[in-house]
């Protein structure tokens, strides 16, 4: 092995969305001379966003002043808030809780606001380099996080190097920022070496999915928010779906499903794709097409999960270390203060101790702490936690307790003796029939002779164990049909379509054995979300 | 009245088919249809194109140099002719895409690339972005019109037809800085994938390696070349380069039979363009029933034998 | 001696295409736009021969409105030593194209000219044949191998009936196909050396060229979706059904 090439950066940023971007730009406008450089493993900025999303837009005002005058391509002020409790085939419209109350707020694209702040920083001199991935980090002799090694390209599917093979550089640095999103890999690497976990709660996560439509005309009303919780899922499961309405007849559609659910046979896709045939919804999308689709993992353990956010040379922040506030399933906002903060950090003191405690003490973690008891307060099912939330909304968080956060590769139910609800769920008849079909709409791409980027650590027991105990649920929790039992001359093996990941990371999270490690692919590798 | 001219694909002995559809197109333009055939010793090329349906006269234009279908060569004979015609037309082949651009340029015009539809007059319709758009192209009648014709979208003229043969010696010399050396089939008898007429292919249902023999079997009695959808490959019973789908090859033939394939979108991304899609499969539900043209529920390992049987 | 790659920004090719609702055009907000494919195999072969010691610089080229200088830089952080944009805020049709080009080989008289075999967004396969035929020069389409001996280049053709290998003289034009070679990807430090690359912009009125004989090209329209097919019940009917097509 040659000696890699070495670029040489004062911080690295890895990952293009809102965190990263934000601390990139802060960076530069408080200290111009300093060399910023932002890595991101997608083809191009925004290429691997997905969200909602709403947002709020104070960090925007703090970190761009003007943007108003000249806002991301798609931004439509919020006109009105509805929630809704749906049945399945009725539905009860609900009061708006304080923290649905989106007066103020932004619908965006935020794929489509990162490109636009990838143009902001490259204006004020940052580099940005899309199609790259960060595959390891670089310590230093002294055991400190010192850069990041970009992965090697054209290596085959054996491993072998292919003609266009090409050594990914190192990327050395005092400073590394990991903004890699959700499970970022290289965050939950450094969060296991610097036992950045230890005095914080295990995290929980849920799958966000997404539809782009255009729909019939007059059928979107532009600025339009609704949430609906209820059918399809059962009182015991976390979750609820998100329409936003946007402008040239588009709707932003989606459904989040905790992770911790506990049917092993249970589709999220499905719930999804049931959600939308609801009277309410279906009336809205039939006649419609599908611009873009794709799936995301959400963070949601807020203030009790969240570890420590400093280790030697480096720092997490945004939703790799899991700041979004799940009330509210708002991360943006979040995310940009929490960059916004380390910049300011980084550009008094030039190093990343005493970023933890400040973070601690800042309005990103007072904001979590108000809300900290909410999720939990579902473990108790859907009215329980209702209610608690109501209690704990309206005591702003201030009650003494902390309810604990739980696990979610451990909340499977096994097979024998687990009797599902009843999900009544219907027939349905709008696109797409499947998740191949869906997977199709987010464009996602990788060159098929590469190593498979999701390594199962114990492949045994995918069709000893797994297969008694839970009939294998990745081959049903993942949105884009990567995971599949096939029939092999008698013996049932695990096959991994690699090819259609959209890198969502719930893999590597509800696995109930923590025997899938998602990697990353080949730079420019995954998804192409337009607009998502 | 528009005089359109075709400029003839051939390998010396025979005409290919493409230029029998050139003609279909011509007659859906409207106007006197003559076709001209370059090359060397074409009596009988000359022949076969005086007998396609709707010609006037076909001008065979016979030299030594002309033999290889140089484009070069071949555009300096078609420009000589060009002035008494409104309209030249070839097929969207790699002869026509090779000869015809060049032709345009010496004649001063842009070209209408791959005509799918004749639109009314100097109005046409041809596909852009991969076939993700169909556009209306309309070049005037200012000036002439030379054009490629997208040969999946028309027949082949009949052959009834009594044209007069005209026989013509070469106009320009040949180019120096241009030599043909040689032609040589890609290896096997089996038509190439990408541009077979016919194709036949095979899903995850084959099974095994072995089984795959069926494919190929039934792909050389009809003559057809091979393709197998993601699964079948990743399944190691046939190789890489015989995938057909959105990560594969994108093919359009006039036929394609897919056996045992569900019909997953990302397959049929590569065949949305095919004449006639067959399917068979098992499965009543498979997602190809919906977009194929012809579809057998049944087992393949008993259809397939079938089909042999039926086609002697 | 010098070697002219022409580049085109489209549509990146793995970007799922829209027709606008009006029917104008495909819709390209907030869509990824490339190097189209074929000339990236273009830049990779010419870099190649450069490599082997027979060209001493390879120029990119461009026609467009300035946001084209993305793909620019992208060919010069591949390799190319300059570039060149002609700019110009109208899409330039394949015989445009081919006189921008003359003018630019006046300019900078180069041995070989290396172009994409077509463009993904029109698929028009033109300019390259277009551009021979105006420098007569010698074309070379669709072209998977090439070697160049001196002064002159053997080159293997991909066509409908095999491989076609022809001799041509240069100077010339070659049109590349899909399996010329694999494009080499690029190096992060080479992106910053791309920076500091030459990229020189001249207007299309500067260069000389009128832009005349484009040919209107209007209601795009989504493909017509196929009519709905019918079952047969077994290997005998789908025999009948086939030959009553013409298909047997």
């Amino acid at each position: 092995m040659s000696e890699r090439e070495i670029m040489e950066y004062d911080v690295i940023i890895v990952g293009a969305g809102p965190a990263g971007l934000s601390c990139a730009i802060r960076l530069k406008q408080e200290k111009p001379d300093l060399m910023v450089a932002v890595i991101e493993k997608s083809s191009e900025i925004g290429a691997h966003i997905l969200s909602g999303a709403v947002i709020e837009p104070e960090p925007m005002d703090e970190l761009l002043p003007g943007w108003r005058d000249d806002p991301p391509p798609i931004c439509i002020p919020v006109e009105k808030d509805e929630i809704w409790l749906l049945s399945q085939k009725g539905r009860r419209r609900l009061p708006t809780p304080p923290q649905q109350k989106n007066h103020g707020n932004f619908i965006v694209s935020l794929g489509a606001m990162c490109a636009w702040l990838a143009n902001k920083a490259e204006a004020l001199e940052v580099d940005i380099f899309p199609g790259y991935a960060a595959a390891e980090v670089r310590f230093t002799p002294e055991g400190a996080v010192g850069g990041v090694i970009i992965g090697d390209m054209g290596v085959g599917r054996d491993g072998g190097q292919k003609d266009t093979y090409m050594q990914g550089i190192e990327i050395h640095a005092p400073i590394t920022i990991l903004s890699e999103g959700v499970r970022g890999h290289l965050s939950k690497q450094l969060i296991r070496k610097f036992d950045l976990d230890s005095d914080s709660d295990p995290q929980t996560y849920g799958i966000g999915m997404k539809e782009l439509w255009r729909v019939q005309p007059g059928k979107a009303r532009p600025g339009l928010v609704q949430h609906t919780a209820g059918w399809p899922l059962d009182s015991k499961t976390y979750g609820g779906s998100f329409i936003y309405h946007l402008d040239k007849d588009r709707i932003a559609i989606g459904f989040v499903c905790g992770l911790d659910y506990e049917d092993p046979e249970f589709v999220p896709f499905e719930a999804f794709q049931q959600m939308k045939n609801h009277p309410m919804v279906h009336e809205m999308l039939e006649g419609g097409e599908i611009l873009s689709s794709g799936a995301r993992a959400i963070v949601e353990g807020g203030y009790q999960s969240l570890p420590k956010t400093e280790m030697p040379g480096a720092l997490i922040i945004g939703d790799s270390a899991g700041t979004l506030n799940v009330p509210k399933i708002k991360g943006t906002h979040q995310a940009m203060r929490c960059g916004i903060l380390a910049a300011d950090h980084i550009a008094k003191t030039s190093s990343v101790e005493g970023f933890d405690a400040m973070l601690r003490d800042s309005e990103v973690v007072r904001e979590l702490y108000k809300v900290r008891n909410i999720r939990p307060a579902f473990y108790k099912g859907f009215w329980r936690g209702f209610i608690r939330a109501a209690i704990e909304t309206i005591t702003a968080g201030k009650l003494p307790t902390t309810l604990s956060i739980h696990p979610d590769d451990s909340s499977l139910e096994k097979l024998a003796g687990y009797a599902p609800p009843d999900r009544q769920w219907v027939d349905r008849d709008l696109p797409p029939r499947d998740r191949l079909a869906s997977v199709y709409f987010a464009a996602t791409a990788h060159d098929e002779d590469q190593p498979v980027h999701l390594q199962i650590l114990e492949p045994d027991i995918c069709s000893t164990r797994c297969v008694e105990e839970y009939n294998n649920p990745c081959t049903r929790f993942c949105p884009a049909h990567v995971y599949e039992m096939v029939e092999d001359g008698g013996s049932r093996e695990l096959q991994i379509n690699s090819a259609n990941c959209v890198h969502c990371k719930t893999c590597d999270i509800k696995d109930p054995y923590q025997i899938i490690n998602w990697v990353t692919p080949e730079g420019g590798s995954g998804p192409n979300y337009q607009n998502m | 009245m528009s005089r359109i001219l075709i400029i003839a694909e051939h390998d010396g002995t025979a005409l290919n088919i493409s230029t029998a559809k050139c003609v279909t197109c011509a007659q859906a333009m409207g106007g006197d249809i003559d076709i001209a055939v370059f090359g060397d010793a074409i009596d009988s090329v000359a022949a076969e194109a005086a007998a396609l349906d709707s010609v006037n006269k076909v001008i065979a234009v016979s030299a030594g140099h002309l033999a290889a279908p140089l484009a070069v060569n071949w555009a300096a004979e078609a420009v000589a002719l060009a002035s008494d015609y409104s309209h030249l037309l070839g097929p969207s082949t790699t002869f026509g895409r090779d000869l015809m651009p060049r032709i345009a340029a010496l004649c001063g015009v842009n070209q209408v690339s791959d005509i799918m539809e004749v639109d009314g007059t100097n109005a046409f319709r041809r596909p852009v972005y991969a076939g993700n758009a169909i556009v209306l192209v309309e070049p005037g009648s200012a000036t002439k019109v030379v054009a490629t014709v997208r040969i999946a979208s028309w027949k082949a003229a009949g052959g009834s037809g009594s044209a007069s043969v005209e026989n013509a010696g070469a106009s320009s010399s040949p180019a120096a800085h241009t030599r043909y050396v040689g032609l040589t089939s890609e290896g096997g008898e089996r038509p190439d994938l990408q541009s077979a007429n016919k194709v036949v292919s095979g899903g995850r249902a084959l099974g095994s390696e072995e089984n795959f023999e069926l494919i190929y079997g039934l792909a050389d009695k009809l003559g057809a070349g091979v393709g197998a959808s993601r699964a079948a490959v990743d399944a190691g019973y046939c190789a890489n380069d015989m995938q057909v789908g959105q990560t594969g090859k994108i093919i359009s033939p006039d036929l394609y039979m897919a056996f045992g394939i569900s019909g997953a979108i990302q397959h049929v991304t590569g065949i949305k363009d095919a004449g006639t899609i067959v399917a068979v499969n098992k499965d009543s539900e498979a997602p190809i029933f919906e977009i194929a043209d012809i579809g057998l529920v049944g087992d393949l390992f008993n259809v397939i034998p079938e089909l042999e049987n039926l086609l002697g | 001696m010098k070697i002219l790659v022409g580049i085109k920004r489209v549509v990146d090719y793995n970007v799922r295409v829209r027709v606008l609702p009006d029917g104008s055009g495909v819709d390209t907000d907030g869509v990824k736009m490339s190097v189209n494919p074929f000339d990236e195999i273009a830049l990779e072969e010419a870099l190649r021969i450069k490599e082997a010691g027979k060209a001493d610089e390879v120029i990119v080229v461009s026609a467009g409105g300035d946001e084209c200088q993305q793909q620019l830089r992208t060919g010069l952080a591949m390799g190319a030593d300059r570039a060149i944009q002609v700019q110009t805020s109208e899409a330039l049709q394949p015989l445009s194209v081919a006189r921008v080009f003359l003018k630019i080989i006046e300019r900078e008289d180069p041995g070989l000219v290396i172009l994409g075999k077509q463009a993904i967004d029109d698929d028009n396969s033109q300019t390259a044949q277009m551009l021979a035929a105006l420098w007569d020069r010698p074309q070379a389409t669709f072209a998977s191998n090439m070697d160049i001996d001196g002064a002159s280049a053997t080159v293997i053709r991909e066509v409908d009936a095999g491989l076609e290998t022809i001799e041509i003289d240069l100077p010339a034009v070659v049109s590349v196909d899909l399996r010329m070679n694999e494009p080499r990807f690029v190096k992060l430090p080479d992106i910053m050396k791309a920076k500091r690359k030459p990229l020189e912009v001249i207007s299309v009125e500067d260069l000389g060229v009128a832009i005349d004989g484009q040919i209107s090209v209007s209601q795009f329209t989504p493909p017509p979706q196929r009519d709905k097919g019918i079952m047969v019940e077994d290997a005998a009917q789908l025999v009948q059904e086939l030959k009553n097509r013409g298909l047997l």
